[in-house]
């Protein structure tokens, strides 16, 4: 019992020594200080609980699902909630509970293919536009112009008319308007840094522009950038519903939660849950994503501290 | 130690002018400013803000771009641009140590970037050299400049300057943002390491005190120009000529109200 | 009482000020005594002494983590201690008043500065914005600004560091306070505009009858600015004395801090270090002050 309770202790101290004696052990001290500080926000915890409950409903679908998604049963079409169909079934006789079980699969898809296109995007080029300026950051800065000028939703109409319709080219299309904000977070942090003394030591060391930018400027703005992307989470998720409701993201028989929102709006009125469950699954997803990114904001940001 | 000695100046500027920003509002920074700091020498630039001491040391340095004059350094004379090379040679310590590192590297990234950028081998070695040099324990390698005083932290600051071993030291107010019992440790190190390695340097400060505890010779500037150059006895004797000068040891000396009732503009 | 003539203004005993943290309470100041009559007293004392937070805790402006107690803690016959928030408020400004280090910082950038002192003499003396406005201009003429009307309707950021600092004592003495705090008000001055600044702050000070506390990291200044000076070191009053006796202090620190300053008239090889000695933070016999 107590050489249990010593473990951990010494595990402790070794984590916040005042004197690491490795990098990692410098580094990992930095991360249990800030685990420490995240874990004392409470909501941050809820969001981070919603977020990990996503993620492993989403691995563990054929376990957790009663039914094919796709599976068809029209004796049973717009069955209400009960015994045999949790969550109720739609129009075509479908098990909701599994269809919104798969759904997360494709709503994660969508947010984790969004984070990888656009946060390395973004970061990259707000930081080069800030760091290097004069012209590139004139164009840059233009081009985020036109991206912003229009509604998110309706730039991402635009392009799915134009490159058609179905659940890859949605990402494309959320990828393409959601980058010009990170760009726009990461120049403005870059120009502030960019003057700065650590910044012009690194330039009286004879590193290049490219290695400030690398090692010196990126480290500071990619949390900044991690916070928003974590914040803007919900929004992607409700563009991605969004284009499922109007027909224009994931293609029926797929259960992605706007279309199974858009199919179920005939229903509202006496089949609610045929719109509700779907609608429930996006709020809580969204609201999971922007606790969480509220509880890294408060640890993560420089400003913060 | 004398320009006798060693002909060739560590730095020689020659009628440098220096100017900010475009059209009406161009203000004229350095106006034909030229001296020159002998091989193992430390020359001293002291003045109030906006007199122009603080943007020679960041045109030297290569961080301000717009400028005219000649600069050389150790007989070559320097462009616009800088080489990697002029910076192995040529390196500064600014005036916030709370600035001027890495707010998320630890000391023994801070220390490695130039070694990584020089190309320069044997870190492990060097890295533990430049710590025992400036008087810091090697436990602190791993520290993040967060967990460091003040005066460590400058410390850190200059092994970073000195781990790439240059010839000339450009030293920006080191000691202007520091506690008094902090600043004397700085200045004996800073002392002890530019004899101990044969540094020649440019101290720039507004403290008359320090830049004569530090020099042998220094130049006195007022709005743009340097009105007096003096060695650092001239300076303690107070044979300074120029009223400036006079004017500034005067108040340097602490609160008086005839001086105080007595101060004139000189710009 | 070496330097009061009169009765004291303010009188402090055994004050403390503890900072709540994850780790317990910090303490910053650990139960020092003073008082303040129509003098000039200086707190010295380098970076985390207490002296920033002996001033802030006279105007009760500590952050809410801050835990302030003392045995006597009295302005002129009010107790600050049990003093209710409005109360403070009256005295803040009116009684006593404070001067910061970086006016960038302290005076409102929307606003004209001329529109700020008229303000907090209204605010004051409930009167109308004429004789508000007349006054002001008369304030900026004693700080000895050469163009008050121009200044008036001037921004914070359309001044030098020096005039915004005139303007800021401009500010904190046309409410005729009676007691002046100034927290490194020239640190961030030129020498010579530090003088002047000085001459201004001496000389109302001299002219109005008020108490100054003047707080700074500079020996030289304080000795030869102030009438008396305390000496503070990891929150305690190590030395009090005369100002124009600080070169003859007895305390290891001060004597430390003295001679690790160069000078222009000492030329030394080495600066003599501080041996900082566990045994000054140690809570001391309270002498006599």
């Amino acid at each position: 019992m107590s050489q249990r309770a010593e473990k951990p202790l010494g595990w402790r101290r070794w984590l916040l020594a005042e004197t690491p004696w490795s990098r990692l052990q410098a580094e990992l001290g930095q991360a249990y200080l800030a685990a420490l500080s995240f874990a004392r926000n409470r909501l941050a915890i809820v969001g981070l609980s919603l977020v990990l409950l996503l993620l492993l409903i989403a691995l563990f679908a054929p376990l957790l699902a009663t039914h094919a998604p796709d599976a068809q049963n029209l004796t049973m079409r717009l069955h209400p909630p009960g015994a045999a169909a949790w969550f109720g079934t739609d129009e075509l006789g479908r098990d909701i509970y599994s269809r919104i079980i798969y759904g997360s699969r494709i709503t994660l898809g969508i947010v984790s293919l969004v984070i990888i296109l656009v946060g390395p995007l973004g970061l990259v080029i707000g930081c080069a536009a800030g760091y290097l300026g004069g012209w590139l950051d004139t164009v840059m800065m233009r081009l985020t112009d036109v991206f912003l000028a229009f509604p998110r939703l309706i730039l991402a109409l635009a392009f799915v008319a134009a490159i058609g319709p179905g659940i890859e080219n949605a990402v494309i299309a959320i990828a393409l308007t959601a980058w010009p904000p990170y760009a726009r977070v990461a120049r403005a942090e870059t120009i502030a840094l960019r003057h700065s003394d650590f910044v012009s030591a690194a330039r009286l060391q004879g590193a290049g522009a490219l290695r400030i930018i690398r090692r010196q400027i990126v480290p500071l703005c990619v949390s900044s950038v991690i916070v928003r992307l974590t914040l803007d989470m919900s929004g992607i998720i409700l563009t991605a519903a969004g284009l499922g409701f109007l027909g224009l993201g994931a293609q029926p028989p797929s259960p992605e939660w706007g279309a199974m929102i858009s199919s179920g709006r005939r229903f509202i009125l006496d089949q609610w849950w045929v719109a509700f469950f779907p609608g429930l699954a996006i709020c809580l997803a969204g609201l999971g994503f922007n606790l969480l990114g509220d509880g890294l904001r408060d640890v993560l940001d420089p400003k913060q501290r | 130690m004398t320009q006798a000695a060693n002909p060739v100046p560590a730095i020689a500027v020659q009628s440098l002018t220096v100017s900010f920003g475009e059209g009406a509002a161009r203000i004229h920074a350095v106006k034909g400013v030229s001296f020159a700091v002998a091989e193992g020498e430390v020359f001293g630039i002291v003045g109030e803000s906006g007199s122009g001491k603080s943007t020679i040391l960041r045109v030297i340095s290569g961080l301000h771009r717009d400028w005219s004059g000649t600069l050389t350094v150790r007989g070559a004379p320097v462009g616009i641009r800088r080489s990697k090379q002029f910076y192995k040679l040529v390196q500064m310590v600014f005036q916030d140590p709370y600035g001027s590192l890495h707010p998320r590297q630890t000391v023994d990234q801070i220390l490695a970037e130039g070694l990584f950028v020089q190309g320069m081998g044997d870190r492990e070695r060097r890295i533990q050299r430049a710590l025992y040099d400036v008087g810091l324990p090697a436990a602190f390698r791993f520290r993040y400049p967060h967990q460091l005083s003040g005066g460590q932290r400058q410390r850190v600051a200059i092994a970073r300057a000195l781990i790439l071993e240059p010839r000339i030291l450009l030293l920006d107010e080191p000691t202007s943002s520091l506690d008094v019992s902090v600043q004397a440790e700085i200045l004996n190190l800073l002392r002890h390491l530019r004899m101990q390695q044969r540094l020649s340097c440019l101290l720039v400060s507004h403290n008359l005190a320090v830049i004569a505890h530090m020099c042998d010779r220094l130049a006195v500037m007022n709005a743009g120009r340097i009105v007096e150059e003096l060695d650092a006895a001239q300076l303690r004797a107070g044979r300074a000529d120029h009223p400036y000068t006079r004017q500034l040891m005067r108040a340097s000396k602490g609160y008086d109200r005839k001086t105080a009732a007595a101060l004139v503009s000189y710009d | 009482m070496t330097g009061g003539s009169s009765a004291p203004l303010l009188e402090v005993e055994d004050l403390r000020i503890g900072f709540r943290s994850p780790h317990g309470v910090v303490e910053a100041v650990r139960g020092i005594d003073f008082s303040v009559g129509r003098e000039k007293l200086g707190i010295v004392g380098e970076s985390g002494s207490g002296k920033t937070c002996t001033g802030r805790a006279i105007l009760r402006l500590l952050p809410d983590h801050a835990e302030l107690s003392a045995r006597r803690f009295v302005f002129d016959g009010t107790d600050l201690l049990a003093s209710s928030e409005h109360d403070m408020r009256r005295i803040r400004g009116r009684r006593i008043s404070m001067i910061m280090q970086d006016p960038k910082f302290s005076l409102n950038p929307v606003m004209t500065v001329g529109a700020q002192i008229a303000e907090a003499y209204a605010t004051h003396a409930r009167t109308n914005s004429r004789e508000a406005r007349r006054r002001a201009l008369a304030m900026l003429e004693a700080v000895r600004i050469r163009d008050p009307e121009r200044v008036f309707a001037a921004y914070a950021h359309e001044l030098s560091g020096g005039m915004g600092q005139r303007v800021m004592i401009a500010m904190m003495l046309i409410t005729d306070p009676d007691l002046l705090i100034a927290d490194e008000p020239c640190s961030a001055l030129d020498v010579t505009v530090q003088m002047q600044v000085l001459a201004i702050i001496d000389d109302l000070v001299r002219q109005r009858g008020m108490g100054l506390i003047f707080i700074s990291h500079d020996l030289n200044l304080v000795a030869s600015f102030c009438d008396r000076v305390l000496v503070m070191y990891g929150g305690q009053i190590v030395e009090s004395c005369a100002a124009a006796e600080l070169h003859r202090a007895a305390h290891p620190y001060t004597r430390g801090l003295l001679a690790a300053l160069p000078r222009l008239e000492r030329p030394v090889e080495e600066l003599a270090v501080l041996e900082r000695d566990p045994a000054w933070l140690r809570p001391q016999e309270r002498v006599a002050r």
